[in-house]
């Protein structure tokens, strides 16, 4: 799946597209573009398309029936065929196990166009390199010569040294530019993740997914406590459970096939802890009434539940996670009104795993690298699905989390902008109007679904002075309490700086949620300067030597 | 054989397992499986100790974003057992502190 390198050697226009995330927003957006004759590389960290969503076992298990772990499986069956095809037709390379953790922007093209968004005086913040952290934009990457492989979207213009004269980047130009390809998508390889690779290409889709959001209580770093994500994650993707008791817990539309998956598979799940009113429902009904589909959806897994025979607790929060060395017990109770945990209904159930989730987080840190405006935790994104950087585009939970069905439409959104603007012309938005129909009622319903999956109001209160927030870092609640109450702090940042909440290897992804309610700011998205942590090694090799650069085939 | 089990729902027919070492005693590892799984699969869910209060670890967020899974492959720390596929011989050993034989891990990083 690897020999992509020098593929694409002699294309001509239309330039070409590199889609990162082989999700649903991803292939939908690869297979748009590739079926209107753009040359697309698909980059995705997993050994199998598919994305979250979609995760296959790994092959050598040998799955016959993977779909019993699945949704929606003839969509995958078309998007799994789609590919196929495409990359037997040479229309799509996939990469796999390619982490990316940063794309650059080739040239300093649009150093005029986003100054309104980061401060001049960081620099080379504009010509792609992140506002912080990484020592220049230009030493680190300069010219467009690259550490390691090269998989070349097309032949070096000569060295593939980049002119500056890549200036002439207006919004509707994206079409492959007499310049040579405007990105390089830096990739780490495999599962070791030390192998530096680069990809390149005219434009960019971002389909990067989200990760799910956990907020602390205590006992929550106990072995056996895992997201519902990560049980569901470990269960299609290895087959494998990892206890014979579990709760599921939190809120959001996930709990339910999450238990219903765990179930299914072999594991007695003791509860469903769902801390959503059903009555937040009732004022959203419109909304939900125009999704039968949704609704249907619904009813299934919760007859499956019944089947199965796992007691729904509703309007109830997880309290405490217990046990010494592994997650022997958890203690749920039910909410108030005000959502607060009703002192007396404290009910203590034995399990050695609990699933618990309170929502998803987009992943927004290659967009922020590039420099693309964010909308609150959201890549902000027209109707075309492009970010404000020309020649990027975005699709997915990236964008707002609203499930498999929006990622398609915005991804096939996506692929057919992108597919006509390389093609230097503008797109007619006609085009994928039943797609962009799908996009409103979606995102409509996301909203209602949103707004009805709510984590209760007041559970920052039953952390104990003790309750780690920051799991890397080992910060106790009473660390980030004394930050705000006594030092002042107001926001993640500073947090950050008072008590090293957010500093650690995952780089706040998992407390940032915390942090922010604990400090009662809004949550933001945190600009980090690479995706995940690059080798010093591959950032030190020298970029700006020509005689670096290995042949392209 | 009507048990429930993940295999059965998706009628899998795995490869031969093979055989990887967790801190010194065999357990059986199926291909395909990552170290986690495998693991898990032999009833262990801790295989790191934090730095600070030396606290046990496993899986978290199972899909390469958290780093609470990190554990010794062969000698090598902070591999994240949720994205490490298994081979044949591996030697998976639990990871204390930073892997790296100091307590405190600040500065030690090798």
């Amino acid at each position: 799946m690897k020999a992509a390198d020098g593929a694409f050697a002699g294309t001509t226009p239309p330039g070409t597209l590199v889609v990162i995330g082989a999700g649903p927003a991803g292939l939908a957006a690869a297979l748009a573009a590739a079926q209107r004759g753009v040359r697309v590389t698909v980059v995705d960290a997993a050994g199998q398309a598919g994305g979250q969503f979609y995760r296959q076992p790994a092959g050598a298990l040998g799955a016959r029936r993977p779909q019993a772990l699945h949704h929606q499986w003839r969509t995958w069956e078309r998007l799994r065929d789609g590919l196929a095809e495409q990359i037997a037709a040479g229309r799509i390379t996939h990469l796999t196990e390619h982490h990316v953790w940063f794309v650059e922007r080739i040239g300093r093209a649009s150093a005029e166009q986003r100054t309104e968004t980061e401060p001049a005086e960081r620099g080379g913040a504009t010509s792609g390199a992140p506002a912080s952290g990484v020592p220049s934009g230009g030493a680190v990457h300069a010219g467009g010569v690259v550490p390691g492989r090269v998989s070349e979207g097309r032949p070096p213009a000569s060295g593939a040294a980049t002119p500056a004269g890549a200036a002439s980047s207006i919004v509707p130009d994206v079409a492959a530019s007499p310049a040579g390809p405007r990105f390089t998508v830096h990739a780490l390889l495999g599962p070791e993740q030390e192998e530096a690779v680069a990809v390149r290409a005219d434009a960019v889709v971002l389909a990067t997914g989200g990760y799910e959001k956990v907020l602390p209580f205590p006992g929550w770093t106990l072995p056996g406590v895992i997201t519902a994500g990560g049980a569901q994650a470990m269960l299609k993707g290895g087959l494998v459970l990892p206890g014979r008791t579990a709760v599921v817990a939190g809120t959001g539309p996930l709990l339910m096939p999450v238990a219903v998956g765990l179930a299914a598979a072999g594991a007695e799940v003791a509860a469903l802890v769902e801390s959503a009113d059903p009555k937040a429902f009732a004022r959203h009904a419109a909304t939900l009434a125009a999704h039968p589909d949704k609704l249907a959806e619904g009813a299934g897994y919760a007859a499956q539940l019944l089947r199965h025979r796992v007691p729904l607790a509703s309007r109830h929060t997880i309290v405490e996670a217990h046990g010494k060395d592994a997650l022997e017990a958890v203690t749920i109770a039910a909410l108030d009104t005000a959502g607060r945990v009703r002192p007396g209904t404290e009910r203590r159930i034995p399990c050695d795993t609990l699933a618990v989730g309170h929502g998803m987080l987009p992943h927004t840190d290659l967009a922020e690298g590039l420099g693309c405006g964010v909308d609150g935790l959201n890549v902000a994104v027209d109707a075309e699905q492009r970010t404000d950087v020309p020649g990027v585009w975005a699709a997915g939970e990236a964008t707002g989390i609203g499930g498999a069905a929006l990622s398609l439409a915005e991804g096939h959104i996506a692929g057919r902008s992108a597919a006509a603007r390389l093609r230097g012309s503008a797109p007619d938005p006609r085009a994928w109007a039943a797609a962009a129909k799908s996009r409103t009622k979606m995102r409509e319903f996301a909203a209602a679904i949103n707004a009805v999956y709510v984590p209760p109001a007041h559970w920052a209160e039953q952390l104990h002075d003790d309750t780690l927030v920051c799991r890397c870092e080992e910060v106790p609640a009473s660390a980030v309490r004394e930050a705000v109450e006594e030092l002042g702090a107001t926001d993640a940042r500073t947090v950050k700086l008072l008590t090293r909440a957010g500093m650690g290897w995952c780089q706040g992804r998992m407390c940032s949620a915390a942090v922010a309610g604990l400090a009662g700011c809004e949550e933001r998205s945190a600009r980090r300067p690479f995706a995940r942590p690059v080798p010093l090694g591959v950032l030190a090799r020298p970029t700006d030597d020509q005689a670096e650069q290995p042949p392209s085939t | 054989m009507n048990k429930r089990t993940p295999l059965n729902l998706a009628r899998a027919h795995p490869g031969l397992p093979h055989t990887v070492t967790f801190d010194g005693r065999e357990i059986p590892a199926l291909p395909g499986r990552t170290v986690a799984a495998t693991l898990w699969s032999a009833g262990i869910t801790a295989w790191r100790t934090t730095r600070r209060d030396g606290e046990p670890r496993g899986v978290f967020c199972g899909i390469g974003v958290c780093f609470d899974c990190l554990v010794e492959v062969n000698g090598r720390a902070n591999q994240r057992a949720c994205l490490t596929p298994t081979a044949p011989g591996d030697e998976i050993r639990t990871q204390d502190g930073s892997g790296h034989g100091g307590e405190t891990g600040e500065g030690e990083g090798r």
